[in-house]
Parts: C-alpha cells; structure tokens; sequence
C-alpha cells in the first residue's frame, strides 16, 4: 500500500492525526527548544505520539519534521542535521505505522519571506529538497506541505517534493477570517487563489489546516471544492482558539464538539480530516469514529 | 508643490519604491519614493513636511490593512517605500533637525522563534515617525528590563508571540517588567493572542494589528 490516492478511491474518507508540537510540549518539549532534535534525544516521547494516533484509528500520520527545513533548524544551530533529523522522524512513524497505515512527511514554512529578500528561491528549494528527500529515504508514502500562507513558497515546496521524491505530494494552507467573514492567508490569498497554481506545482491533494476551530473549516473547503471538483481536500483543524487558563494554554473544542463537523465537512468536500494544534488521540478517536459512522451509513443507504 | 507631497504619501502607500520597482504593477515605470523625496528636498520642501507625507501614506495602508483591505505584503512595501525616504532623510535626523515622536521597544518573547509579525509591527511604527529599538526573537525577560534601563525615556514596550505556547512565556514578561518598572507602558500581540488574553496577563493593551500599535502609542505619548 503506497498510493494514498488509491487509497482514497476504495475508502472514500480516510482518517488522519491530530497534533504534534503541543503533544511533545505536554511530554516536556520546552517552548524554545528544537522540536525535530527529540526525533534522537527523546525517541520514545515522539514513538508515543505516533502511537497514540495508530490505535486512536488514524488511517494516516505525519511526522516530527515540521520545522526540517534547514534555515528553521539553523536557528538552533541544526543545520548540518537535517538529512539525519528528517529521515528519523519518518523511520519512527513508520514504525509506528507499520505497512497497513500512511506515513506523510511533515514540512512546515520556513519562516523567512520571500519578497524582503531574506532567502532566495534557490536556497528555499534546495532546503526542501534535501528535507524531502531524506523524509523519503526515511520511509514516508507522501509529503504533506502544510501550514503554508505565501503561494511562492508553498509552490516550491510543492516542486522541490515532487522533483526529489517522486512520491505524491500534499499541500495545506492556513486561513484566517477577514472582518468582512472571508478567509485568507497571512498573505492576502483566498482558497479559490490557491488550488490551481498547487496543482500546476505537482499537489495531488490540497487542504487546509491549524486556523481557528473545526466549523470554520467547512467554508474553507467549500470554497476549496468550488475550484474543483475532484481533488481530495484535507482538513486539520485547530481544537480552537486556545486561552490560557491557571497558567496552562487550554483549547477549547472537545474531541465530540469537533467529531460533531464531521458529516457536514464531508459533505462540503473533505476527504481526509484530522486535527492540528491543541488536538489529541481523543479528538482523533471521536472523529475517525464519525467518519465510520458516516460511511457505514452511506453504505447501507447505497445498497 | 503640494502635488509633489500628495505623490510621495502615494507611494508610500502603495508601496511604489522607485522607477525600476515592478511593484505595483499599475505604477510602472513612474517615479517613486526614492526619486520623490530627493526631488522634494532639492526643491527646499522641509524634512519635517516630507516626514509627515510618509507617515501620512503609512497611516492609510496601516488603516487598509487593520480593515483587511490589504495584506501582508502591501504592507511590506509601503515599509519598502518609507524606508528609501528614510535614507534621505537620515543627516537630518542626525543634525536634530527633526525628531522621531519617541522610542519604542519591541521583542517576540522568550522560546518563540517568529520574526515576522514583530518585524511588521516594527516597519509600521518605524513608518509612523517612531525610533524603534528590536531586541529580536526569543527575548528573555532579562533582556527586556535591561533595554528599558537602557532607555528610561521609551514611550512603549511591545511583546510578540505566534506560537499558542510561548503565551504563557508572554504572561510572565509582562509581569517580571510591571514588577520592575510599574510605570513601563506594555503592549502585547500576535497571532494566538487575544484582547482577553492580554489583559489577564496585566498589559496595558493589546494590538490586534500593527495600526492598533501605533494608536496606543499616540494616545499615551506625552
């Protein structure tokens, strides 16, 4: 099993995972600290996360290589790492993910902007490449470029993923709700301004992720889904905006309070759904559950 | 002449920087704020009215942006566009013979790695007449007191964070700076931020966007 396509195809809906960074930080991982460098020193801590996803009933996981692009890990003097951080991280959610479930490559924006010159294009590609290609060797199925607001940057990630792996890759961007209730991109850009110059780069399924909570995702997709009306479209929604109550940073949205979305995300056009920050196994397991539910049903209504 | 200070808030505003900026589109191949401020000071426009041109043109794309007209990098521009005015303007800062509106201290706090949204905050206000000082990211409490020591004159300290756990992080600069300095204005903002969220942690406000930043800073400079 490799295409997740394919995939797709037979299984109509698949279940993805919930977070990652702030599953480490609950196991430790100090704000500030390196998150990729625990793929060594803290194996275990980073195992269980990706475990925890498995048995919650995710039909797929990332890995711990957000933040693997070499200039974000330069900033923790990580740089000559990358290959060895990125390919870890994809051998320990293989592991975990055995052959019957997938593995995505996780590779997050590189926090630098284009179009004030702190990076050239080149230096942003090969950075991904290399990421990319180690998350292969690694041993993931896809990548899944996520979180991204710059259309520039998330086309030469998407690029530089396809050129060095081969392997089917995914892409995500980040939408915040104008005053006016629209949604874009740090950057100005609307779902409708992405899909088409994604799938030109070589994305063979888009989506959307973090943001602000479950239900706001269902216009995003809907908007997403007006462009096309074949692509799969992820969803990994934030358990909501987070607050910090006793000195502890709380989400919000409960693992049935998010599930509840489920159907009408399906029905806007989502194809694999899962959580971002703030989420958990729990949310996992509530949501793979609807998605059951939800196809079962629709089974029984087509037969 | 008064069409030539109308053009440089123009530019500014739309971030036009000089002839050969691509940038706007619409605007090709005409002069831009570069070209302006020169041609404005050789035809004895003071310092001081060139200045309020640009603050003039950073106020109206800072307003755009606060009402999600425009985005991040309209904004970057119009930064782009000031700042080469800025370069001109330079020997008469130098000279005294105009004055930034006062200081202000900006950081993204202590194990939050993000540069943009302070680096936005930092352009606009910079934009808006302000002396800037950026103690970068990942500033520890420490350093913030150690710049307000340094600079007992600031009007402002400005707190970023993007990640939802460096929050706490931000709570806990807000408190170790009001403990030393009671008096020390703060504001915080960033992405997981919120107006409640920042006056549980004690800050004097909270900026939503970098225009709300400025506006504090009007409203309290003396």
């Amino acid at each position: 099993m490799h295409s997740i396509l394919h995939a797709l195809r037979q299984k109509k809906v698949l279940v993805s995972d919930g977070a990652w960074g702030t599953m480490l930080q609950k196991r430790g991982l100090q704000p500030g600290e390196c998150p990729e460098v625990w793929n060594v020193t803290h194996r275990e801590d980073v195992e269980a996360v990706a475990r925890g996803y498995i048995n919650a009933g995710s039909d797929c996981i990332l890995t711990n290589s957000f933040g693997g692009h070499p200039v974000k890990l330069k900033h923790f003097g990580f740089e000559e790492q990358a290959r060895e951080l990125n390919r870890i991280a994809a051998e320990i959610s293989r592991e975990a993910a055995g052959n019957d479930h997938f593995v995505l490559g996780s590779m997050g924006p590189t926090g630098t902007l284009l179009m004030m010159g702190e990076i050239t294009e080149g230096e942003m590609y090969d950075g991904f490449a290399i990421q990319a290609e180690a998350l292969k060797i690694g041993g993931v199925d896809a990548i899944c470029v996520e979180t991204m607001s710059d259309l520039e940057e998330a086309t030469i990630a998407v690029k530089a993923a396809r050129e060095a792996t081969g392997l089917e890759v995914f892409c995500t961007f980040t939408f915040e709700q104008t005053l006016k209730g629209e949604y874009r991109t740090m950057m100005g850009l609307a779902p409708s301004m992405i899909v088409q110059p994604l799938k030109e780069a070589g994305a063979c399924i888009i989506g959307t992720n973090c943001g602000n909570g479950m239900e706001r995702m269902i216009d995003i997709v809907k908007e997403l889904r007006t462009c096309d009306s074949e692509i799969p479209i992820l969803v990994h929604a934030n358990a909501g905006i987070p607050t910090i109550k006793d000195g502890i940073t709380t989400f919000p949205e409960t693992p049935e309070g998010m599930a509840s979305y489920v159907p009408t995300l399906i029905v806007a056009g989502a194809s694999i759904i899962g959580g971002c920050c703030g989420t958990t196994s729990e949310h996992v397991k509530a949501i793979a559950y609807k998605i059951r539910e939800y196809l079962s049903q629709l089974n029984n209504n087509g037969a | 002449m008064d069409t030539l200070i109308e053009k440089l808030t123009y530019c500014i505003e739309r971030g036009k920087v000089n002839k050969d900026a691509p940038y706007p589109p619409d605007l090709r191949g005409q002069e831009g704020s570069d070209e302006l401020a020169a041609l404005a000071l050789e035809n004895h426009i003071s310092p001081d009215d060139i200045l309020e041109a640009c603050i003039e043109g950073m106020q109206r794309v800072g307003d755009k942006f606060g009402r999600n007209e425009v985005f991040v990098p309209e904004l970057l521009m119009a930064s782009k566009a000031m700042y080469a005015v800025m370069k001109h303007l330079k020997p008469y800062f130098e000279s005294g013979a105009i004055k930034t509106k006062g200081k202000f201290i900006i950081g993204t706090v202590a194990g939050d790695l993000h540069d943009i949204g302070k680096n936005l905050v930092s352009m606009v206000v910079k934009g808006n007449g302000w002396e800037v000082i950026d103690l970068g990211i990942d500033a520890k409490p420490q350093k913030f007191i150690d710049a307000i020591k340094n600079h007992p004159d600031c009007t402002a300290v400005g707190l970023s964070a993007l990640l939802t756990t460096t929050m706490i992080n931000m709570a806990k600069t807000v408190e170790e700076i009001k403990r030393t300095f009671p008096n020390t204005k703060v504001i915080v903002g960033g992405a997981p931020v919120t107006r409640d969220a920042a006056m549980k942690m004690g800050a004097d406000a909270y900026g939503k966007n970098p225009q709300e930043a400025v506006e504090f800073l009007s409203s309290i400079a003396r």
